[in-house]
């Protein structure tokens, strides 16, 4: 097994959450993703063991949710919206933009290994349209402007960790609802940044 | 037509610090849980979920109570909440997550109670991080405080809250999906029977699935009585209800209003109009699931009967706004689009249908349109959904295929030229 012990040990308290040990399979292939920034056919080996299931099923699970990926993703996943509310306010100048700046196809990853790019359905931002998301942090009323200075910023300051308040706050425009609470907290990898996966970070 | 604010008055009157314990505490949060546990009883709770005759807020409408009631009997019974939020157009449950978690906590803990139920699952789809994180931080803040945990307020009540992260899958919505997911397989939803998960749900043990409005709701419910909920809105649709306001308009947010008034006027008052006053060409009332409505079609009253009896549904509560200027075609296509994308694939109709109603739009949208695509479109729809009629008649195991049919035939109703105008009539050779 390669998943070091620090990892396993928090596998193993995900797993103690859950009635049936499989219920943990989700969280532990998220824990995957942050590992690597993909789902590597090491951790299918590691969590078919700690599950007690084949690696098949647990590649068919990875394989069936957009949020595994099969392939490596680059430090940033940059996520933008295509669905109803954000198309008829013009996401395909967002997702033009973005494609401009990294020059990467639909799921696509960069030779550097910095950016990655989708464009994805629904993220529940339809208020604040068009959004997107930086590694699953939500920025919303975006435009050609805004995203491109987003995207030089990341380039440039290369966070180590993706705050959405200021993203928002320095790129950002019209929002779904006031955000209201001042929010330090962000995500470190390609997984969505969480508690429980020690995948988030207060930026000091 | 003006909110009326039950749900989401704690994060109103304390923006900075609705999220925290103390602050909840302070606006006497946890109280109706702790007087529940303390003095009442779980029949006494069930009559006032049914007294108030709220209908689930996730999208089918379903009486809560009369869900709750189906609860079978079963030493291991399970309360997952669904906040799997992914229909195009709806961020409600988004800011009951982000800004007011412990309200959530507080109506799990009188329905567990209500329902005898020991273990909860707050299924939280992977994209929505910071609400989930959130929710997280609440229910470690509840557990410090013994609200969560063995014999909670002092009672013989006991209750774990697990925090679960989705990966990407609308599908997930769907309860039996859902469940699938939490138990560590495919979002595929499961064939029916058994019909319901009230009876054989999560690990097949008896599970109650509800929205995480629905289950806000539950406070103040029990605080202020099933009676004084119902009087609220209109019958059939009861208490207030949080619409997501999105498209081409003035004002997008969520409101908080009792049904019964219209969608003009809720455009025009609390949404603030269509940007740069253009007129409405088309409206979704309910999510990208639901049969559009046209714009002269405003003055249809936002309750889930009169959507339903106008042949389309109220669903999650999203109301997305299309201006005159609208390209229909390009809305529809993004529509299936997005069902083609999260079709899981069992179902040979929807996995194989919503690809071809795509792929022909895609061609239409283009320019490059036949004279023969449009009899094809219907008939791909009519294999997914014989008949076209409302509600839509399955071929499917769940419902996602049939949604992708609802965008398809508004347009062939009621846009069928805005179509026939992009495909060209001469061969272009």
């Amino acid at each position: 097994m390669s998943w070091d012990k620090t990892l396993l040990k928090q596998a193993g308290e995900i797993i103690e959450l859950y009635p049936q040990k499989r219920s943990a399979l989700g969280p532990l292939l998220h824990l995957a993703q942050s590992k690597d920034g993909y789902i590597s056919d090491d951790s299918i080996s590691v969590i078919s063991e700690l599950l007690g299931i084949t690696e098949v099923q647990v590649k068919s699970v990875s394989t069936f949710y957009s949020m595994y990926k099969q392939e490596p993703t680059g430090k940033y996943l940059i996520s933008v919206c295509k669905s109803i509310s954000c198309e008829i306010n013009n996401s395909t100048e967002v997702i033009d933009k973005v494609q401009e700046f990294t020059g990467l196809n639909n799921n696509e990853t960069d030779e550097d290994g910095l950016f990655s790019f989708e464009a994805v359905e629904c993220i529940g931002a339809c208020g604040g349209a068009p959004a997107m998301q930086v590694n699953y942090e939500t920025v919303e009323g975006m435009n050609a402007e805004n995203v491109f200075s987003l995207c030089s910023w990341l380039k440039e300051s290369a966070p180590e960790v993706i705050v959405a308040d200021e993203m928002q706050e320095n790129f950002g425009g019209i929002k779904s609802f006031d955000w209201a609470i001042q929010d330090n907290t962000g995500a470190t990898s390609t997984a969505p940044g969480f508690q429980t996966l020690k995948t988030s970070k207060v930026k000091k | 037509m003006r909110e009326t604010i039950l749900l989401t008055q704690h994060m109103r009157s304390n923006p900075e610090d609705s999220h925290l314990i103390d602050s909840y505490e302070k606006n006497n949060g946890y109280a109706t849980a702790k007087k529940t546990l303390l003095n009442s009883s779980p029949e006494k709770i069930l009559e006032e979920i049914k007294s108030s005759n709220i209908r689930g807020r996730g999208g089918a409408g379903f009486p809560t109570g009369v869900k709750w009631g189906f609860l079978a009997e079963d030493e291991d019974r399970y309360l997952v909440i669904n906040a799997d939020e992914s229909e195009p157009g709806t961020f409600k449950d988004r800011i009951l997550l982000e800004r007011d978690p412990h309200q959530l906590i507080e109506g799990i803990i009188i329905t567990c109670f209500s329902a005898n139920i020991k273990k909860a699952f707050i299924y939280i789809r992977g994209e929505y991080a910071k609400p989930a994180r959130r929710v997280q931080q609440a229910v470690e803040q509840a557990y410090q405080k013994g609200y969560l945990g063995n014999k909670i307020f002092g009672s013989d009540v006991d209750l774990d809250i697990v925090v679960h992260l989705g990966a990407g899958a609308y599908i997930c919505g769907e309860e039996t999906a859902l469940l699938n997911s939490l138990e560590g397989r495919r979002g595929e939803p499961r064939l029916k029977p058994p019909y319901f998960p009230a009876v054989k749900g999560l690990y097949m043990k008896p599970t109650l699935v509800n929205n995480v409005e629905t289950i806000s709701s539950v406070p103040w419910i029990i605080e202020n009585g099933g009676e004084e909920y119902n009087k609220l809105g209109v019958e059939g649709s009861t208490g207030t209800r949080i619409f997501s306001l999105s498209g081409h308009i003035n004002k997008p947010g969520n409101y908080e209003i009792e049904m019964g008034g219209s969608f003009g006027e809720f455009v025009e008052t609390l949404g603030g109009g269509i940007r740069n006053s253009k007129k409405v060409k088309a409206y979704i009332p309910g999510g990208a699931s639901a049969p559009w409505f046209r714009g002269d079609q405003l003055d249809i009253k936002m309750t889930i009967d009169d959507v339903a009896n106008n042949n389309s549904m109220l669903g999650s509560g999203a109301v997305v706004m299309m201006d005159e200027d609208t390209n229909l075609v390009s809305a529809a296509k993004s529509i299936v689009s997005f069902f083609a994308h999260e079709s899981c694939g069992q179902c040979t109709p929807c996995r194989e249908g919503t690809t071809w109603i795509e792929m022909i739009l895609d061609r239409i949208a283009s320019g490059r349109g036949r004279t023969s695509d449009i009899n094809l479109l219907l008939d791909v729809c009519d294999n997914i959904s014989p008949g076209l009629s409302w509600p839509p008649k399955m071929t499917t195991i769940c419902p996602l295929g049939p949604s992708a049919v609802s965008p398809i035939t508004s347009l062939m109703n009621d846009f069928r030229e805005e179509v026939e105008r992009l495909i060209p009539t001469k061969v272009l050779l």
